[in-house]
C-alpha cells in the first residue's frame, strides 16, 4: 500500500519548477475554499436566509463594516455569510456532479472503445451530438425539465450540470481504450482466458483513468462557472434552499448603477477565485501526469575535474 | 483426420484471412480493399513434448499461425485439433466463449516485448497470480503460496522480495521470467513462445533460453517456438518450419534443415544470419528484394521474384518484369533513365498476374520500335536474369512488345529426405 | 588506413543529472576513426553506445553535460558555437537512425525530403543539381530514379531505410553515425543493408561509427570494433584480432554468449550490468568477472596496447589487469595479484 501512494505522489514529486508553482498555488486556492465550505456552519456568522439576529433586524444594503464585514444586500442578507455558505452550494453541487459523470462517462467510454463496431458507434454518435449543443444551453434545458420533476435544489443543479460533462468523460477514456486495447498485455489477459469484462475492469480501467483526474479538475471549474450562470437566470438553487453566488450577482445588478459595489463584488470574486483555484490546479495536474506535456526532465549536471594521471584506452 | 495418441495438436488446412482496409475513401464507404492470407493452407501435426520451430521475417504469418493455435486469432477455415493427455480431441478453430476460455489452462502463450506483456499497474503477485483467480483454481494463501513457488521456478528468488514489485521496477530478463511464471502457473501443456528472446540482451537470452527448456523438461511443456532467429531456433527446436507469405515452405527436423537446407528461400536464410566469425566473408549472392504485399502475393511460388535458382515454371508474371525494369534504371545514367521513363511512363500495365500483357509507348511518345528497342537492351545486358525463363515468348506487335509468361508448376509440400519442401526443384517422388 | 583520423575523441564523458545522481553514460571514451574506416561499436543495453553517438554529433538532450577531446579533421568540435555545430551536421558529420519511418514526414514526397535536406545546407542549389545528387545516391542505394517523387509509405522497411542512408549521404558527410541501423529489419533486408554500409567507403569515400548490439554484424560490416561496458570502451582493435583473441573478459564472455548457428551449448554472463549512478570501484566489470583481481576492485584499469608500444590508433588496447599483467606491461604485487573471491549471484539479479 506504502508504495501504492509512493506511485500516487511520484508525478506530484517528479514536478519542478513553473508547473509545481501552479499545482500549489492552485490547491491553495481551493483548499481555502473546500474548508469554508466544509466548516461553513462554524465560520459563517449568520444563516444564509438569516435577515436578523435576537429578533433585530440587519440593515438593508448597509456598506462592509464591523457588524458585517462584507456588507448587507437589498434582501437584508449578511454577504459574507451569503458567500461562505456559496462555498458549501457550489462544492456540493460541483462535487456531485463531477462523480456522477465521471461514474457514467469513463464506463461507457471504456465500453465504448473496447467492444468497438456498432456500440462504438453510436455511443459516439449520442455523446458528439451532446457535445455539439452549448453547455449552457444544455444545462438551462435540463434544469428547466428538472425543476418540474424533482424541484431545483442542490440535487437538480448537479444533475443538469452532469449531463454537460458526461461526453467529456467518455471521450478521453474511449480514445486512450482504443489504443490501450491493442496493448500486448491485453492480449496477453486473452491469452490467460480473462473475460471481457475482467479486461476491462482489471487490466484497462487503471491504465486509462489516468487522464480522468485532469478533466474533472478542469470540468469542476467549468461547472462552477455555469452554476453560476444557471443561478443568474434564476433557474438554478432558490435563494431559501442554499446560498447561490450567481442568484446573488443577479440580485445585484440593479446594485451597481447606485453605487453599492460590495453585493456583486464579493460573491463575482468568489466565483473568479474557485475558477481559478481549480483551473490552476487542473493545469499542474495536466503538466504532472500527462505524458505527452512531460518531457524527460534532466537536472542540471556538471562535471568534476579529473583524477589527473589516468591513463586511457585507446586514442 | 485420426491422430496418433501421442499427437498434441494437428492443424490441418488452416487459413486465417484479415480484410486489409484501403484508401481513406475506401474506409469511409466501408469497403475492404484486400484480403490479406496471413496464414494461407498450413498443416502441421506437433507431438507431445516437441519443440516445434516457426520461422520466418515478418509477413509470413508465423505469429499469426501461434496466435491462430491459441484461438487469439479466428481460423477463418481448417481445423486445430488439440488432444488432451487422457480423452477426446477438441477442434480449437470453433471454440468459442467460455470453453475456449477454458482452453487456456492447457495452452499458454509468452510474448516477444516483456515490457509490454505485463498490465503496468499490477504487482507481480496479482498478475502471476492472476490466471488461477480467472480460473477459480487457488484463491487466498493457496494463491499466494502458488505464485511463490511460480516465482522460485523461473528463479525470480527470494519471491517474496518480487510480490509487491511493478513491471516497471523490473530489468527485461526479469519481466521476461515474470511473464513465463504466469504462463506456467496455471500448468500447461502447450506454450506458444513468440520471439521470447529477441528483444532481450545477447547476455540474458542464453539465460531465458535455458530456463524454458528447463521448464520444459520439468513440466513435460511442448513448445511452439516462434522466430525470426535461425541460430536460436536450431539450438531451441526438434523441428522447425520455414514460412514465408503465410505458407510453409520447409518443414522437417532441425539437424535436416540446418544441414541440408533444400528450399532457395531456407538456404538464403542461413547465409544472410551475420555470424561473429569474421573469417566468413560477407555474402554478396543474397536474394534482391523484399518481402511482397501479402494483399497480392506473386503467383505461383511466392519467393520466385527473389530466388536466385528459380526456373522458367516458378509463376512469372508481368510485375516481376516491372521490377526488373525499375532495377536496370538504378544502373543506368540519369539521361537513359529518363529517355526510357519518358517512352514506357510508370510501367502501370505491368500491374498484373496475367500470362501474357503488351507494353507499349506511353501517351503516344515514341513507337513500339523504341520500346522493342529498349527491352532488348535490358535482354542482353542481363541475360542471366530467372526472369527470362519465364518469358516464352517477346515479340513487335503493332502496338508495342507483347510478352507471353511460362505457366506455372504446383508448389505443395512434398516429402525429400527426412523433411518437406514446397519447391519444384524438388518434386515428389516418382 | 591514412595516418590523420577524421574523427579522433579524447577522453569523452557524457553525464546525464537525475534525481538520483549524475548518469555516467559515458565516462572517460578515446577512440579514433580513420578516413574510410568502419569502426563497430558493440555493448548491451545501457552501455552508452548510443548516447555516445549522439553526443559525437551534439544530438544530445538538454540537461546533458559532456567535455572531453573531440575533433573532427582538425577542428574542436567541443568548441564550436551551436550555430557552427549545426552546419557541420549534414555536411561532414551524418547520422543513421534506427527506425526509418519515424525519420520521415509522411506527407512529403521523397523528392521533397531530399531538396529540403539540400537546401538547408546551399541555400542556392539548383532544382536540376537536387535532382542530379539525389538520383545518384538512390541510385547507390538500389533505390528505382522513378520512384522519386513517391511518398514515404510507399516504400517497404527495407527501402525506407535505405532512403534514409540515402538522405545522410546526399551531402557527401565524411563521418556518418549509423545507430542500430538495422534493429526493425528482416534478416534478408539487414544482410542487404549491412553490404550497403559495408561498401560505403568505396562508393562515397565515407567513414562510419556502425553502433550496434549485434557481434555478427560487426564482424561482417567492420574494420575494427570498439567494446562498451558501462560507459567505458574496455577493449578496441581490429575486428578479426578482437573476436579470434579476445583480450578482455567481458569481450570473450560477451562473444560466447552470443548464440550463433555454430552454438552447441548455452552460455551466459552472470550478474547484470551496473547502476551507471554508482558504477562499482575499479573496473565496472570486476563483479561479474570470472578471471577478476584483488586490484579490479580498487583500482581502475591503465590501458595497454596488445601489439606493443603505446596506446595508439589501429592497434588493440585492452583496459584489464589481469591482461595486462599476462602480457607483460604491468607487474602486480602479490596482493594485487590475489584472486578476487566472489559474492554468489542469483538468476534474479540479472539483466
Amino acid at each position: 500500500m506504502n508504495s501504492f501512494f509512493g506511485r500516487l505522489l511520484a508525478p506530484f514529486r517528479n514536478t519542478t519548477g513553473l508547473a509545481r508553482w501552479i499545482l500549489v498555488t492552485g490547491l491553495i486556492i481551493t483548499g481555502t475554499f473546500v474548508i469554508a465550505a466544509i466548516f461553513a456552519p462554524i465560520l459563517a456568522p449568520y444563516g444564509f436566509a438569516q435577515m436578523s439576529v435576537a429578533g433585530v433586524d440587519f440593515p438593508k444594503t448597509s456598506p462592509p463594516g464591523p457588524g458585517h464585514l462584507f456588507g448587507t444586500n437589498n434582501q437584508f442578507y449578511d454577504i459574507l455569510s451569503r458567500v461562505i455558505w456559496g462555498a458549501q452550494t457550489a462544492i456540493s453541487v460541483v462535487l456531485l456532479s463531477v462523480v456522477l459523470s465521471a461514474l457514467i462517462g469513463v464506463p461507457l467510454g471504456l465500453l465504448s472503445g473496447y467492444v468497438g463496431r456498432w456500440t462504438d458507434r453510436i455511443l459516439v454518435f449520442i455523446m458528439d451530438a451532446l457535445y455539439a449543443f452549448p453547455s449552457l444551453l444544455l444545462a438551462i434545458v435540463f434544469a428547466f425539465l428538472l425543476q418540474h420533476s424533482i424541484g431545483s435544489g442542490v440535487i437538480s443543479a448537479a444533475l443538469s450540470l452532469t449531463v454537460i460533462y458526461i461526453p467529456q468523460y467518455f471521450r478521453v477514456v474511449r480514445n486512450t481504450t482504443v489504443s490501450a486495447r491493442e496493448a500486448t498485455y491485453v492480449e496477453a489477459a486473452r491469452a490467460l482466458g480473462a473475460k471481457n469484462g475482467t479486461i476491462m475492469g482489471r487490466y484497462l480501467f487503471s491504465n486509462v483513468i489516468q487522464s480522468v483526474p485532469v478533466i474533472a479538475t478542469l470540468n469542476a471549474a467549468d461547472a462552477i462557472s455555469t452554476l453560476a450562470a444557471l443561478g443568474f437566470l434564476g433557474l438554478g438553487i432558490q435563494p431559501t434552499d442554499a446560498s447561490e453566488w450567481g442568484y446573488d450577482l443577479s440580485r445585484a445588478l440593479q446594485d451597481a448603477s447606485a453605487g453599492i459595489w460590495w453585493t456583486g463584488f464579493f460573491p463575482g470574486m468568489a466565483i473568479v477565485g474557485l475558477v481559478m483555484g481549480l483551473t490552476l490546479v487542473g493545469e499542474g495536474l495536466n503538466e504532472t501526469i500527462n505524458p505527452t506535456l512531460r518531457k524527460r526532465r534532466f537536472r542540471k549536471v556538471t562535471l568534476p575535474p579529473r583524477t589527473p594521471g589516468r591513463e586511457e584506452v585507446g586514442s | 483426420m485420426p491422430t496418433k495418441p501421442d499427437d498434441i495438436l494437428a492443424i490441418r488446412d488452416l487459413e486465417v484471412h484479415f480484410e486489409q482496409s484501403g484508401s481513406s475513401l475506401s474506409r469511409l464507404l466501408g469497403r475492404p480493399s484486400g484480403t490479406v492470407k496471413a496464414v494461407d493452407g498450413i498443416n502441421i501435426t506437433l507431438q507431445r513434448g516437441e519443440v516445434l520451430g516457426l520461422v520466418g521475417e515478418s509477413g509470413s504469418g508465423k505469429t499469426t499461425l501461434g496466435r491462430a493455435i491459441l484461438g487469439l486469432v479466428p481460423a477463418t477455415s481448417g481445423t486445430i485439433t488439440y488432444t488432451p493427455p487422457a480423452g477426446e480431441g477438441v477442434d480449437i478453430a470453433t471454440l468459442k466463449g467460455a470453453t475456449l476460455r477454458s482452453m487456456r489452462q492447457r495452452l499458454q502463450m509468452v510474448f516477444q516485448d516483456p515490457s509490454a506483456a505485463l498490465n503496468p499497474s499490477m504487482t507481480l503477485e496479482t498478475a502471476i497470480g492472476h490466471p488461477l483467480v480467472i480460473h477459480k483454481v487457488a484463491s487466498g494463501e493457496e494463491l499466494r503460496q502458488r505464485v511463490i513457488a511460480s516465482l522460485e521456478r523461473v528463479g525470480l528468488s527470494p519471491a517474496e522480495q518480487f510480490l509487491s514489485k511493478y513491471p516497471s521496477d523490473l530489468s527485461g530478463g526479469q519481466k521476461q521470467r515474470a511473464v513465463m511464471a504466469r504462463a506456467i502457473i496455471v500448468g500447461p501443456e502447450l506454450v506458444v513462445a513468440d520471439e521470447p528472446v529477441s528483444m532481450l540482451d545477447m547476455s540474458v537470452r542464453a539465460k531465458v533460453l535455458q530456463l524454458m527448456l528447463d521448464l520444459k523438461r520439468d513440466l513435460g511443456l511442448t513448445y511452439v517456438y516462434v522466430t525470426h532467429d535461425l541460430a536460436t531456433a536450431k539450438f531451441f527446436c526438434d523441428r522447425v518450419a520455414i514460412m514465408y507469405l503465410g505458407k510453409i515452405v520447409e518443414i522437417g527436423p532441425s539437424d535436416e534443415i540446418f544441414a541440408d537446407p533444400k528450399h532457395p528461400y531456407t538456404k538464403s536464410l542461413l547465409k544472410a544470419i551475420p555470424d561473429p566469425d569474421p573469417s566468413k566473408a560477407i555474402p554478396r549472392d543474397l536474394p534482391r528484394g523484399e518481402i511482397p504485399d501479402a494483399a497480392r502475393p506473386p503467383k505461383g511460388c511466392s519467393f520466385h521474384p527473389r530466388c536466385p535458382m528459380a526456373r522458367n515454371d516458378c509463376g512469372w508474371e508481368p510485375r516481376d518484369l516491372k521490377s526488373l525494369v525499375e532495377e536496370h534504371w538504378t544502373t543506368t545514367d540519369l539521361a537513359t533513365f529518363e529517355r526510357e521513363h519518358e517512352l514506357v511512363g510508370h510501367l502501370v500495365e505491368l500491374n498484373t498476374s496475367a500470362g501474357e500483357v503488351v507494353v507499349e509507348p506511353h501517351r503516344g511518345k515514341g513507337s513500339p520500335d523504341d520500346v522493342w528497342a529498349m527491352f532488348s537492351a535490358i535482354k542482353d545486358a542481363r541475360p542471366d536474369e530467372p526472369l527470362w525463363r519465364g518469358v516464352t515468348s517477346m515479340e513487335k506487335t503493332p502496338a508495342g512488345v507483347k510478352f507471353v509468361f511460362a505457366p506455372s508448376s504446383p508448389v505443395n509440400l512434398r516429402a525429400s529426405g527426412a523433411s518437406e519442401v514446397a519447391c519444384v526443384l524438388y518434386p515428389s517422388a516418382p | 588506413m591514412s595516418a590523420e583520423p577524421i574523427v579522433r575523441a579524447r577522453d569523452i564523458r557524457i553525464w546525464y543529472g537525475t534525481t538520483r545522481g549524475p548518469v555516467k553514460a559515458v565516462d572517460g571514451v578515446s577512440f579514433s576513426v580513420g578516413k574510410a574506416e568502419i569502426l563497430g561499436l558493440v555493448g548491451e543495453s545501457g552501455s552508452g553506445k548510443s548516447t555516445l553517438g549522439r553526443g559525437l554529433l551534439g544530438l544530445l538532450p538538454d540537461g546533458a553535460a559532456m567535455d572531453g577531446e573531440l575533433t573532427f579533421e582538425g577542428v574542436d568540435l567541443l568548441a564550436a558555437t551551436p550555430k557552427q555545430r549545426f552546419a557541420y551536421r549534414g555536411t561532414h558529420l551524418g547520422m543513421i537512425f534506427q527506425e526509418p519511418l519515424t525519420r520521415l514526414n509522411p506527407l512529403m514526397r521523397i523528392s521533397e525530403h531530399f531538396s529540403e535536406t539540400l537546401k538547408t545546407h546551399e541555400p542556392s542549389i539548383s532544382k536540376a543539381e537536387i535532382e542530379r545528387r539525389s538520383l545518384e545516391v538512390l541510385r547507390v542505394m538500389g533505390i528505382p530514379p522513378s520512384r522519386f517523387s513517391s511518398y514515404p509509405h510507399e516504400f517497404s522497411g527495407g527501402m525506407r531505410q535505405r532512403l534514409m542512408i540515402a538522405l545522410a549521404l546526399v551531402l557527401r558527410p565524411a563521418f556518418v553515425v549509423a545507430d542500430e541501423p538495422t534493429t526493425a529489419l528482416d534478416v534478408l533486408v539487414e544482410a542487404q543493408i549491412i553490404k550497403i554500409l559495408h561498401d560505403l567507403r568505396n562508393s562515397f569515400d565515407t567513414s562510419l561509427l556502425l553502433i550496434t548490439h549485434n557481434l555478427g554484424i560487426i564482424a561482417e560490416a567492420c574494420d575494427r570494433v570498439a567494446v562498451m561496458y558501462a560507459g567505458q570502451i574496455v577493449e578496441i582493435g581490429a575486428v578479426d584480432k578482437v573476436f579470434a583473441d579476445p583480450q578482455h573478459p567481458y569481450t570473450r564472455e560477451l562473444l560466447r554468449s552470443t548464440i550463433s548457428l555454430s552454438t552447441t551449448a548455452l552460455h551466459s554472463i552472470p550478474g547484470a550490468p551496473p547502476d551507471l549512478v554508482d558504477p562499482p570501484t575499479g573496473c565496472a566489470f570486476h563483479p561479474r568477472c570470472p578471471d577478476a583481481l584483488a586490484i579490479c576492485a580498487v583500482t581502475r584499469p591503465i590501458a595497454y596496447a596488445r601489439d606493443g608500444g603505446a596506446p595508439r590508433s589501429g592497434s588493440t588496447d585492452v583496459a584489464c589487469w589481469v591482461a595486462s599483467a599476462k602480457s607483460g606491461t604491468v607487474t602486480l604485487t602479490p596482493a594485487e595479484a590475489a584472486p578476487l573471491p566472489r559474492e554468489e549471484l542469483a538468476d534474479a539479479d540479472e539483466a
